[in-house]
């Protein structure tokens, strides 16, 4: 505690709860809103934030159920958000666990072994990192459909295509699970070698148990990068069926056909998860984060 | 096998011979073996069709797969390689084939090579002679195929319609005596829904002569509208008019230079960069897009990082409770993936039906058009962006605040000291350099910010009178993207010679970030 405070403290310290709670209803505004929309009855429906006539159409049919309305009239699930929620938490599942076992074992060898041109490639891989796949759509696009010529599983419009896509992006994990393996003490694993254990060996029995944490960081990391992955995703897959979220949910907004309510309870409803599993992690995402991103 | 050592090692003060793990002598070189032959299956497939290219990035990585995983020498390398090599073939080997397209002609109007284009012109037939009815039969197991009555030469049936109708073989006819399993005939809706397919293919008959539909009941001898001279010129056997290939533009042209779709791809030099450096009409849309995108990217930083250091310095203050609480909320846009806040902002500002008009509206009585006024459009840009960026940097600026010595402070209160001049005068100038390089790295992927602009305005409003789709609030990568894309003309050499000037633009940011940050590898 300060010793030394002006008079007037007391004054800020209100001033500053005001001002905080005042930024937070801004904040927090639009995802209040879109809650509320969800219950809102029809897609152009206006109102206060608390819905007058509450309804569970809207999350009736992002879960994939019709609705009757009271006329009797139904309405059809516009589009098969669940199954989209499935392909891309299917699609990131198994491309973060990918990513976390060969960007750990890249990070041992980074972290530990001494080979000829480690630095060129660690400096390499943090400048390609920077250079966003949008620009190279075309050539990502006409590698896979060339693949695919050969390797059903890996064509256009296949999940194994943005799967596979998702392994370019390695660099800044590597990076993070490299900064923390150097924070271990190597004498562990030094001793198991010298008492005979191979290098690797040494390696999965010591290091990493060591490194749970980290590796949960960035197998989080990695799948929320995944769900959220939009350019590859967009071009890559074609068939409504087999859209992830991210390319999927914009088709409720079009100008021609604007479902506003039923996009407010399918954004709910797959964003929600994906939220509170961040919150949840947010203490070790953003230590890993900043450590990754600033130290390497 | 014995131990052998290896110049990978711990470093460390007692430098331990590695042993290295070993799997049975036969396993290993079996399953080394079956790696590399499929492999080369794919290489060789690959390179028989003419993707050379694609070739060449399958040998150099199975080579080096190859090598790494036999040679002990290379031992470390093995643990690195699917990660270099993931980032090889996508993202460093896209790079290169895009900055390689910048210098071609490949378009919407010029995709094939020109051996493909050269055999979609030799298949392409003119009707000369009979016409025989036909039927169409589908049998148990799916395959279809056309039967033939032609008279008094006998009823024959092709074979099953299966590939690729277009620049394939044309399909054989054999007589139906040889066929079996032919199946019923469709009824003739069933053929009206194929039309379009059917009148694609082309069949042989048994004197050579070549068969294609011709109406809804009857095929028509057809025969080749091309053939290929010696010079490589297409001589047109219905008119005899001559077409030559121009490798300048990637038509073949016919004598009065008029062009013969399809194109084909060719080098162009650097007619793309020129293109874009003179052009008026894309010159202009352009520069007004690179000012908007280096615009778009400073004021975010500088919005992000004012919010997020502020708000930041007021969470240090050790007098305000509730910190946990004001944390979570503050980092809510952060948690919440951004593909569906952009979207739900898209539908808040949305004119007519939007809750952030509705409510401007019952306030003021003004109901801004926020997507079809340049001005507006980038404000809101500006806003969301604001929203969505501000808790990394509020995150940062936190961390680093922690490093800051408590004392600096005490020292400027006994001076009165106010706290707008602690920020500007302590806290701003401690934290401005371990920021920089995050700074930098935070430009660079607005600058590159795709996403958001895709899903909130999609470039809109357009400008006008421009010969590529281009918005007032399109970044560069959006601009690329949509004259590669949804443009109908599909001008993949021009973006990529647009990407190829982005990449120098990111590639000396990148450079600029690693020397600022000192990485230490």
């Amino acid at each position: 505690m300060a010793m030394v405070q002006p008079k007037s403290v007391k004054y800020r310290l209100w001033l500053t709860h005001a001002g905080l709670l005042a930024f937070v209803a801004l904040i927090v505004f639009p995802l209040l809103m879109v809650v509320s929309i969800s219950f809102r009855e029809g897609n152009f429906a206006t109102g206060s934030l608390l819905p007058d006539n509450p309804t569970l159409e809207h999350w009736s049919l992002a879960l994939g159920i019709p609705y009757v309305h009271e006329s009797g009239e139904v309405s059809n699930p516009p589009f098969p958000v669940l199954t989209w929620l499935w392909n891309s938490m299917k699609i990131a599942l198994i491309s973060s666990l990918l990513i976390l076992m060969l960007s750990t074992t890249s990070a041992y060898a980074f972290a530990r072994l001494r080979f000829g041109g480690k630095s060129p490639i660690l400096k390499g891989m943090l400048i390609f990192q920077m250079f966003p796949p949008v620009l190279t759509l075309v050539a990502i696009y006409a590698l896979f459909d060339q693949l695919g010529e050969h390797i059903s599983w890996l064509g256009v419009n296949t999940h194994g295509a943005v799967i596979i896509a998702s392994l370019g992006g390695m660099a800044l994990h590597i990076w993070t699970i490299k900064g923390y393996f150097e924070s271990i003490d190597g004498s562990l694993e030094e001793a198991a070698i010298v008492d005979g254990a191979t290098t690797w060996q040494a390696f999965v029995h010591i290091l990493l148990p060591m490194s749970v944490p980290i590796l949960a960081v960035v197998f989080i990391l990695a799948f929320i990068t995944s769900v959220t992955e939009y350019p590859i995703a967009s071009v890559l897959l074609m068939d409504v069926d087999k859209l992830t979220l991210s390319v999927g949910a914009q088709q409720y907004l079009y100008d021609q056909n604007y479902l506003w309510g039923d996009f407010a309870a399918a954004a709910v409803l797959s964003g929600l998860p994906i939220t509170a599993v961040f919150l949840y992690c947010q203490k070790w995402i953003v230590g890993g984060l900043t450590a990754g991103g600033v130290k390497g | 096998m014995s131990a052998v050592n290896v110049p990978a090692e711990m470093p460390g003060r007692a430098v331990p011979k590695l042993s290295i793990p070993k799997l049975p002598a036969a396993m290993r070189w079996g399953l080394w073996l079956l790696c590399n032959a499929f492999a080369l299956y794919l290489i060789i497939a690959l390179y028989a069709q003419g993707q050379t290219v694609f070739a060449l990035l399958g040998l150099v990585v199975a080579g080096i797969a190859s090598f790494v995983f036999i040679n002990r020498r290379a031992y470390a390398h093995r643990y690195i390689f699917p990660a270099v090599a993931g980032m090889l073939v996508f993202v460093i080997f896209p790079l290169l084939y895009t900055v390689g397209i910048g210098f071609t002609n490949y378009s919407g109007t010029n995709l094939l090579s020109f051996e493909q284009a050269q055999r979609y012109h030799l298949n392409q037939t003119y009707l000369a002679g009979e016409r025989f009815g036909f039927s169409l039969h589908q049998n148990d197991a799916g395959e279809m195929r056309l039967r033939v009555d032609r008279g008094e030469q006998g009823v024959w049936v092709s074979a099953p319609l299966a590939g690729e109708p277009v620049g394939g073989e044309p399909l054989r006819m054999s007589r139906e005596a040889e066929v079996e399993n032919l199946g019923a005939a469709m009824p003739l809706r069933d053929v009206i829904r194929q039309r379009k397919q059917l009148e694609q293919w082309v069949m042989r008959g048994h004197e050579g002569q070549l068969l294609r539909l011709y109406g809804l009941r009857e095929v028509a001898a057809v025969e080749p509208l091309y053939r290929l001279r010696d010079d490589g010129s297409l001589v047109n056997n219905q008119t005899g008019e001559r077409l030559t290939a121009n490798d300048e533009i990637g038509f073949y042209v016919d004598a009065e230079g008029q062009k013969v779709a399809p194109g084909y791809t060719v080098y162009a030099g650097w007619s793309n960069f020129a293109k874009v450096l003179t052009d008026p009409k894309i010159r202009g849309p352009f520069l007004q897009i690179f000012v908007w995108t280096v615009c778009f990217a400073a004021l975010t930083v500088v919005f992000t990082l004012a919010v997020g250091l502020v708000l930041a310095s007021l969470l240090q203050w050790e007098m305000v409770r509730g910190k946990a609480f004001y944390r979570l909320m503050l980092i809510l846009p952060y948690a919440v993936p951004a593909f569906i806040s952009i979207l739900v902002f898209k539908g808040l500002f949305n004119q007519s039906f939007g809750e952030i008009n509705l409510m401007l509206d019952s306030l003021f009585g003004v109901r801004p058009d926020w997507f079809s006024d340049p001005t507006l459009a980038r404000s809101m840009i500006l806003m969301v962006n604001t929203w969505l960026g501000y808790p990394y940097m509020l995150l940062l600026c936190m961390g680093l605040l922690q490093a800051i010595p408590r004392d600096l402070y005490e020292a400027s209160a006994m001076d009165g000291a106010t706290p707008v001049d602690n920020l500007l005068k302590i806290t701003l100038p401690l934290l401005i350099k371990p920021l920089a390089p995050l700074l930098i790295a935070s430009f660079a992927f607005n600058f590159n910010n795709f996403v958001l602009i895709t899903l909130l305005t999609r470039g809109g409003p357009d400008i006008l009178g421009t010969t590529t789709p281009a918005g007032t609030t399109d970044l560069l990568v959006s601009y690329t993207y949509r004259i590669a894309f949804q443009d109908s003309g599909q001008n993949f050499a021009l973006a990529a010679a647009i990407a190829t000037l982005i990449f120098i633009v990111v590639g000396a940011m990148a450079w600029l970030n690693l020397k600022l940050s000192k990485v230490k590898v």
